[in-house]
């Protein structure tokens, strides 16, 4: 369980506009964020990440306090341990595929095992710029998962994917999150992309 | 022809570059990092030496370590140290008028990669520095060449800021710019010619190799 209620001032083209988050997580749960454009989403995923301080409010998970603005609490995303999927990916072009996962976990059965569900086997010693806009995406998708995170923010994850990839993706990533007992937060702006998941959904804006 | 002064050059140099790239790196860093007002006024600083004339940099370090005043006359007294017109003032003046060609390329360098790229990595556990060392230094290579074989070329060129803290003081502080301005002095032009020769080969090979590194190095996609 994840519980936030956080506010955070945010830069919009008429001025300053104030987002509002007050919802909890339930544990196991798959939840799809949407909005508008500039509403807000990724600006959220990165504060429960730890990566921007929301200017008041809480973020609670079971048994840690992560966030209290009040009793100036805020633990840094090292300790918060979020699998986190960038919207732009966030690849490190200095890496091969193998290398993102290696730098994540010392695991090696776990490796193998994303590089298979990804479909990077065969590319395991290519770097970022000789893959395609998929292929990167899957790799964003498992080195967010290769941490073994108890909480996953997906930010658009599947938009570079065509639906047959996507599709079976789905399905293969709902059996590891629920083997991993895992939270998940997907942003998607396209309505029908989670068609077939059941969850939980947040909109903002 | 005596050759010390081109080895003299080349040792200044290599201990300026190594110097500049131990704590350019990580200033370099923590520069390009959110702006402040203490952090613009310090790149102010280092960026002096770029307009300043040499002469006006070395008179002020004449000055500041001289044995007769302050810093110099207390630094003497505490650890017999003594900068002006010695080797160790050659380093010391050649940090400083170099370092605006150390941090400038990498702090842009910093900048221009992608927050996300440092914010992926704590995501995944890693520290500050494990980040740094692992992804954002690797991602900077051709920067970092660039800045290093600048800065070495540009300490190999100095002659205003050496003349004044280090003199003419053959096998100590005479090296090959002030060797090539002592021998037409001297009308003696060959050997003027000889040391401009050598500098100018070597400068050149270094420029152009980088030059050609930079073009044939394999893009990435945040270039």
């Amino acid at each position: 369980m994840i519980a936030v209620d956080i506010e955070k001032k945010l830069k919009a083209y008429n001025g300053l506009q104030v987002l509002r988050i007050k919802k909890t997580f339930l544990p196991r749960g798959i939840t799809r964020i949407t909005g508008p454009s500039g509403a807000g989403k990724t600006t959220l995923l990165k504060m429960i990440a730890g990566l921007i301080s929301p200017d008041s409010g809480t973020i609670k998970t079971n048994d840690t306090n992560w966030f209290d603005a009040s009793q100036k609490i805020n633990l840094p995303p090292q300790q918060r341990r979020v699998g986190f999927v960038f919207q732009d990916y966030a690849l490190f072009p200095n890496m091969t595929v193998k290398q993102h996962l290696e730098y994540a976990t010392d695991d090696a059965e776990w490796i193998n095992r994303l590089l298979t569900i990804g479909g990077l086997e065969t590319f395991a010693n290519h770097k970022p710029d000789h893959l395609s806009g998929g292929q990167q995406q899957r790799l964003a998708i498992m080195r967010a998962l290769a941490i073994k995170p108890k909480l996953l923010l997906m930010d658009e994850p599947f938009s570079a994917l065509d639906m047959r990839m996507k599709s079976a993706l789905i399905a293969d990533l709902q059996v590891l999150f629920a083997e991993l007992g895992a939270t998940t937060l997907i942003v998607s702006h396209n309505p029908q992309e989670l068609d077939g998941v059941s969850g939980d959904e947040l909109e903002i804006g | 022809m005596d050759l010390s002064p081109i080895w003299l050059t080349l040792k200044l140099a290599a201990i300026t570059t190594l110097i500049l790239l131990l704590i350019g790196l990580p200033l370099a860093w923590w520069l390009s990092k959110k702006r402040s007002l203490a952090k613009i006024v310090i790149e102010a600083i280092i960026t002096m030496p770029l307009v300043l004339p040499p002469s006006v940099l070395g008179f002020y370090l004449l000055l500041a370590f001289s044995p007769q005043h302050g810093l110099g006359h207390w630094l003497q007294q505490t650890f017999d140290v003594q900068f002006v017109f010695s080797f160790k003032g050659l380093v010391l003046a050649s940090v400083i008028y170099s370092m605006p060609f150390m941090i400038s390329p990498v702090k842009s360098a910093f900048q221009q990669l992608p927050a996300s790229l440092s914010q992926a990595s704590y995501t995944l556990g890693k520290t500050q520095w494990q980040t740094f060392w692992h992804v954002l230094l690797p991602n900077i290579k051709p920067s970092l060449l660039t800045a290093t074989v600048l800065t070495f070329a540009h300490t190999l060129g100095e002659f205003g800021v050496v003349l004044m803290i280090g003199g003419n003081i053959p096998g100590v502080t005479r090296v090959a710019s002030i060797a090539v301005y002592d021998s037409v002095e001297q009308r003696d032009y060959s050997s003027a010619n000889n040391y401009s020769l050598i500098l100018f080969a070597i400068t050149f090979v270094m420029v152009l190799s980088v030059f050609i590194y930079n073009k044939y190095q394999a893009k990435s996609p945040l270039e």
